[in-house]
């Protein structure tokens, strides 16, 4: 655990001071999203479904995992229309 | 000057700096006069006896378009610390007005505004806390709200109650404070009773408090004014864990003490303002007192009429009007006490299954470690709005006479005033 | 703000609520917080939230999931400090002075739970639609006090089992309905009020800028499936949102006030439903699904309960119905 703040080096009321972009879940996940791009039709519904947001839209639209945050839940390969991600072990 | 009997430090006949406008007003109608003099942004308002006519006559001033300000009709007293929260934390000034029971419901939102360093300012109609219900003065309420981080400021009239209600906020607001402030007056004694008050001009209070500054912290994004901005997002109100939680509660002691001085300052600035002095405790004759007594609140102006007689009965009394109870101004409550050899606390309050009532505990605590310290007694008052006659202070004095004679204090407390004491 | 935010634009909007919280996997409510918090982008926003599991899991010190200012307070309170968030702003329009004063609009969110809602919130909610402030209150019902353990609320359905309204050899789970909340905050005479599905994610969209369009108060019911409380697989929370609204459970429609009348309208999914009536399901569907109904089922079929559901449920949606015209 890195050394925390005194009082002293924190900041007045108590407000948060570090992004939870800084705090990585990606380990809380035991599976991951692997996408078949060939399937994927860039519906963006897995962008819109990831409780994490972690699924990001590229320049031409298509889907891209961000492991770092991944929880590995699942709902992205679920919902998939066109059954275009499976989730596998990591 | 001030009115009544003239004190040590009064400028009596002295010129002030910016003339003033003689009204007659009641604590509630100077609260809600200095507050319209204000203009704050909201105020959230809430009806319970004695404060009620603070809420009316601003929602007067509100009706007659005399103020800038929202009037929040709030549903309950939790809602209306709630609501200041909200406002104050969006970059607003907020006020609003309370008593017993509707200070007692929103107490859990008066240690969240303290926390939150929000400058919000309210007035306290002091009343005894229920039950069984009582509507009158004592002073239970606030002191059940001792430990919240607010600032305690007790009025002793309703000159005081104006005074007060106007500097609060530059207190509040001060750079080193940033902590909410909590203007108390005696219910139906100061809040019900008309008194000659001296008013600034509306100008001169819009220039004393300005506008509302802010400080900067560090926040996830950059550093930033301390409010809801919405070009500069910040999170406020996050959760402790056990590894934060201390750290966080020791900027509030810092801010406390720091209040200290910064109380002063304005204090001092408005005296150059008004011609109006304040300390944080007021001695009168206490320059060769034999006993004295020391206590909060209005029936301070019956001791010093007390003191009075007994001084023409040739007896060496004194007596100290607390007008800061928080932060607790030890150093200038043991300079005002001086060398009297007996002091008697009192107050209106029981601070139940405890070794003294809470002014008492401050007193001893501030002393323990001195090696000269007064004999003190405690003399509790007036709970639940029982009068406080001045034959009730002279047995106050005589029964310290009779400790300083001893020697010792064996009584150390006292109820003066309830049938069967 | 007026033209429509379709999927495709949404996802090119930076999220408000980042990544790095640590809401369950699987969590309904970042799903339709951070389609929310697309709906409100573009516009200055304020949130504050009630004490739950949204403020709780986005918010552990020093870190923070929110890229827009946020409040917290207390659990029973959000909807005064909107309040308080809303008549700051005002005041400061009307006097021209003050760090709020340049804004024209400004999105005024307050979320909450069942439990800040249904219950402890009750009383701060009903004043702050009665005094008409502007700003829109989402509820997200995960149907339990899911962050202390999963204790009943007044939204829990009939018939879960709770850890205070556990599922035992006499009792079988919570006695009574779920309060009707739409019809409660309807009869504030709200200007806008709707229910969402995070299962039709652009008919959240559409309603949440529909919300932040209208002035005055507004109420959005979000379901919000919770895969610890409710007892499913965390992959399955968007299906089982589905099966909400397929069941009539949890039908999807908004109330609008025209001309001081509130004008009742089925969204899409629950529209289909009463055109072709075939294509609604039983609540088995919906029950069977779920860990806090298994005692419904399991060892054997509790027909009694059973039947109060789906009695119940055809009453309220019958009663919708009729209202929709």
């Amino acid at each position: 655990m890195s050394k925390q703040r005194t009082w002293k080096e924190l900041p007045k009321g108590a407000v948060s001071y570090r992004s939870s972009r800084d705090y990585k879940t990606g380990d809380w996940g035991v599976d991951a999203p692997r996408i078949d791009h060939a399937k994927c039709v860039k519906c963006n519904l897995c962008h819109m479904l990831c409780p994490e947001g972690c699924i990001a839209v590229g320049e031409d639209g298509s889907p891209e995992p961000n492991l770092d945050y991944c929880k590995g839940c699942g709902i992205c390969a679920k919902e998939c229309p066109v059954k275009a991600i499976e989730m596998v072990r990591k | 000057m001030r009115q009544g009997v003239p004190r040590e430090g009064d400028r009596d006949g002295e010129e002030v700096m910016v003339k003033q406008t003689l009204m007659g007003l009641n604590g509630n109608e100077a609260s809600a006069y200095a507050t319209k003099q204000v203009n704050p942004d909201v105020v959230a308002a809430y009806p319970i006896t004695p404060q009620t006519i603070i809420v009316e006559r601003f929602s007067e001033y509100v009706a007659d378009g005399l103020v800038d300000t929202e009037f929040v009709a709030v549903e309950s007293e939790h809602s209306a610390m709630s609501c200041s929260v909200g406002a104050s934390a969006a970059g607003a000034r907020a006020f609003t007005a309370t008593a017993a029971n509707g200070l007692a419901l929103m107490w859990e939102v008066l240690y969240i505004a303290s926390s939150l360093r929000l400058p919000i300012v309210m007035a306290v109609a002091n009343r005894a806390l229920s039950g069984p219900i009582n509507i009158h003065n004592d002073h239970s309420d606030a002191m059940g709200a001792r430990d919240s981080g607010w600032i305690q400021i007790f009025c002793e009239d309703a000159q005081e109650v104006y005074d007060a209600s106007v500097t609060a906020w530059r207190v509040a607001e001060h750079a080193k404070v940033q902590l909410p402030v909590m203007v108390c007056m005696d219910g139906f004694t100061l809040s019900h009773t008309m008194e000659n008050v001296m008013t600034l001009p509306d100008e001169d209070v819009k220039r004393f408090v300005g506008e509302r500054e802010f400080v900067t912290v560090e926040g996830h994004l950059g550093e930033t004014e301390l409010r809801l901005n919405p070009d500069a997002p910040l999170t406020m109100g996050p959760l402790d864990l056990q590894d934060f939680y201390f750290e966080h509660k020791l900027h509030q002691v810092e801010a406390l003490k720091d209040a200290l001085k910064a109380i002063r300052d304005v204090d001092r600035e408005w005296a150059k303002l008004s011609g109006r002095r304040y300390d944080y405790a007021e001695p009168y004759m206490m320059g060769d007192a034999e006993v004295a007594v020391i206590g909060m609140g209005s029936a301070m102006g019956t001791v010093r009429h007390v003191v009075d007689e007994l001084r023409e009965e040739g007896v060496k009394a004194g007596m100290i009007k607390l007008r800061l109870f928080r932060p607790f101004p030890a150093a200038e409550v043991k300079k005002a006490v001086g060398e009297v050899p007996v002091l008697g606390v009192m107050e209106k309050c029981i601070s139940f299954g405890a070794p003294a009532s809470p002014l008492m505990e401050e007193m001893m605590t501030a002393y323990y470690h001195d090696e000269e310290k007064p004999m003190m007694a405690n003399y509790v008052v007036g709970l639940g709005g029982r009068d406080v006659s001045p034959a009730m202070i002279k047995e106050i004095y005589r029964s310290l006479l009779k400790a300083k004679k001893a020697g010792k204090v064996t009584k150390t407390m006292s109820y003066i005033g309830a049938r069967g004491e | 703000m007026s033209a429509r935010l379709t999927m495709k634009e949404a996802a090119r909007i930076p999220d408000a609520l980042v990544s790095g919280h640590r809401l369950c996997a699987g969590c309904a409510h970042p799903i339709v917080g951070r389609m929310i918090m697309k709906a409100a982008a573009g516009r200055p926003t304020v949130v504050t939230n009630a004490t739950g599991c949204l403020e709780v899991a986005t918010t552990i010190f020093p870190f923070t999931s929110w890229d827009v200012p946020w409040l917290h307070v207390a659990f029973e309170n959000v909807a005064a400090n909107a309040s308080g968030i809303e008549a700051a702003w005002k005041a400061q329009r009307r006097k021209g002075r003050g760090p709020l004063a340049k804004y024209e609009r400004l999105n005024v969110i307050a979320y909450a739970g069942d439990g800040g809602t249904y219950d402890i919130g009750f009383q701060a909610l009903s004043g702050a639609l009665e005094r008409g402030h502007d700003f829109t209150y989402v509820l997200m019902d995960n149907e339990a006090y899911m962050n202390t353990g999963i204790q009943r609320s007044g939204g829990t359905p009939l018939g879960a089992s709770t850890t205070t309204s556990p599922a035992g050899h006499v009792i079988a789970g919570k006695t009574e309905w779920k309060k009707p909340i739409m019809d409660i905050v309807v009869a504030h005479e709200v200007p806008y009020a709707a229910s969402l599905n995070p299962a039709w994610p652009q008919d959240v969209l559409d309603k949440c800028r529909k919300a932040f369009d209208t002035v005055g108060p507004k109420f959005l019911h979000a379901i919000i499936p919770c895969t610890r409380g409710w007892r499913y697989e965390t992959s399955d929370t968007i299906a089982v949102a589905k099966l909400a609204t397929q069941t009539c459970i949890f039908p999807l429609f908004e109330v609008e006030r025209v001309e001081g009348r509130p004008v009742w309208r089925l969204s899409g999914p629950s529209a289909s439903i009463v055109k072709r009536p075939e294509t609604k399901r039983p609540v088995a569907d919906y029950l069977e699904g779920q860990g806090r109904f298994r005692h419904l089922f399991r060892p054997k079929r509790n027909e009694e309960v059973l039947k109060a559901i789906q009695d119940g449920v055809d009453l309220r949606w019958q009663q919708l119905v009729a209202k929709c015209g």
